[in-house]
């Protein structure tokens, strides 16, 4: 069923987005003036949601809502155990709690991605949160840095649809890990990736790549997509192996979503590689690939093709169930629709603060 | 007794209470207002109990130095101010 909600978790709130005849507009603001950094919609479409909130003084909150977000009630955030005084243990980022990047549900759990490269579990509908320590023991840990910010973090999860325990992790800087044992075994899984900004020998290190989002097909979840600091890479065994698709006009970007039961057909939003990230020659537009990368078609219909400096986050591109409608939204505060799988675009806002995540739902 | 006063911005999030105490430490006396709004903790120190890096306290005019141990010394007709630094935006 094509969706008729959404969320923009932005810089300055958490704004409900209804969809009517007139197409898509905001219904409803919550948290205005805080920033959101993720939200997780209603589960099942009434259940528990959950705001993350990462206040500049006085750290990241979590607030749940059982009513769609009409009222709010602050729960636990995430914490760090104690750290560890001296021994292995105490390299690295300090343990503390610096934004919560990415949100799931599934199987009756919820996962919180962090920086700096926590994954925390909740069974109680994020009441209370625990962190995954089989992930955050592993040495490699240790070698992760920050990709966007200052420490590593965990920006994508990915629960397998059917088979609980199993999770896919796009990690910037810290590749691709994946779980199929009950979340308690971990496995790098970014054989094929290429790290550019690496020393040469080490390009192909797997702990080090930057996967910028991951993202699978909900029909064939071995068909996973890659929007990668490097370019565009596809797996089609699980990330189990990586394979590099070249798009004609520009492979630099954050954003990837994959066609909820089309394997072949993922949307990305492209840029100016590296130091630059705007869009190419001012003129924005959606990459769209239908034979899994084989071929590609630029989608400008409706979007500002002169004098445009959006530029797309990781979480700013999402399609919904049926595959047909998309939103889009930059970190100008622009905010574009598709009811066509992107062959066009309107306008929903233009003036929104830095949009950081959206979601359906 | 020594009086701890929070900033208002943060009655925006959570409760605020004014707390009178003999805690001969800025920790202990935090622990006081904690223990009043368990939920004051999370905005004031960080996961490893340190101040949080845009917060800052004063104790009778003086900055406070210590904002891992929270160690400094109360007497016990201080008074401590915590605030938020002016940052961000």
């Amino acid at each position: 069923m094509t969706a008729t909600r959404a969320w923009a978790a932005t810089r300055k709130g958490l704004f409900e987005l209804r969809r009517s005849a007139r197409g898509w507009g905001v219904a409803r603001v919550s948290f205005l003036a805080e920033p959101v950094s993720m939200v997780l919609p209603p589960v099942g479409g009434s259940g528990r949601m959950l705001a993350a909130l990462n206040l500049g003084h006085f750290g990241v909150k979590v607030h749940a809502s059982d009513d769609a977000g009409a009222t709010w009630r602050e729960v636990d955030a995430p914490t760090y155990p104690p750290q560890p005084e001296g021994g292995k243990d105490a390299e690295g980022p300090a343990w503390k709690l610096v934004q919560i990047w990415s949100m799931e549900a599934l199987h009756g759990a919820i996962w919180a991605g962090t920086l700096p490269g926590g994954l925390f579990k909740s069974t109680d509908g994020g009441e209370h949160w625990e962190l995954v320590d089989s992930l955050w023991s592993r040495p490699e840990r240790l070698g992760w840095f920050g990709g966007g910010y200052d420490v590593p973090g965990i920006h994508s999860i990915l629960p397998h649809p059917t088979r609980p325990g199993e999770l896919l992790l796009g990690i910037s800087c810290g590749g691709v890990w994946g779980s199929r044992e009950g979340s308690t075994q971990w496995e790098l899984q970014a054989k094929g990736m290429r790290a550019d900004f690496m020393p040469p020998e080490q390009a192909d290190d797997e702990n080090t790549q930057d996967p910028h989002l991951i993202a699978l097909c909900d029909a064939v979840p071995t068909s996973v997509w890659c929007q990668h600091h490097n370019g565009i890479f596809r797996s089609t065994d699980g990330s189990r192996s990586w394979q590099e698709v070249k798009p004609p006009i520009a492979n630099f970007g954050f954003a990837v979503a994959v066609h909820p039961r089309e394997p072949d057909t993922a949307w990305f939003a492209p840029a100016v590689k590296d130091e630059k990230r705007v869009p190419v020659d001012g003129a924005l537009f959606v990459h769209r690939t239908r034979d899994g990368g084989k071929s590609f078609e630029a989608l400008r219909t409706g979007l500002p093709q002169q004098d445009c400096y959006d530029l797309v986050y990781r979480h700013g591109l999402v399609v919904d169930g049926t595959g047909r409608s998309l939103l889009m939204g930059s970190t100008t505060g622009n905010l574009w629709a598709s009811d066509d799988a992107g062959d066009s675009w309107t306008e929903v806002a233009g003036h929104l603060p830095p949009i950081h995540a959206l979601r359906f739902g | 007794m020594a009086h701890l006063v929070f900033t208002q911005q943060l009655k925006r999030f959570t409760e605020v209470p004014e707390v009178d105490t003999p805690a001969p430490t800025l920790r202990e006396a935090l622990q006081a207002a904690f223990a009043i709004n368990p939920r004051l903790q999370g905005y004031v120190l960080d996961d490893q109990g340190h101040l949080r890096p845009n917060v800052v306290v004063f104790i009778d005019g003086q900055r406070s130095r210590d904002r891992r141990t929270l160690g400094d010394v109360l007497k016990p007709e201080s008074r401590v101010h915590v605030l938020q630094a002016l940052s961000g935006g």
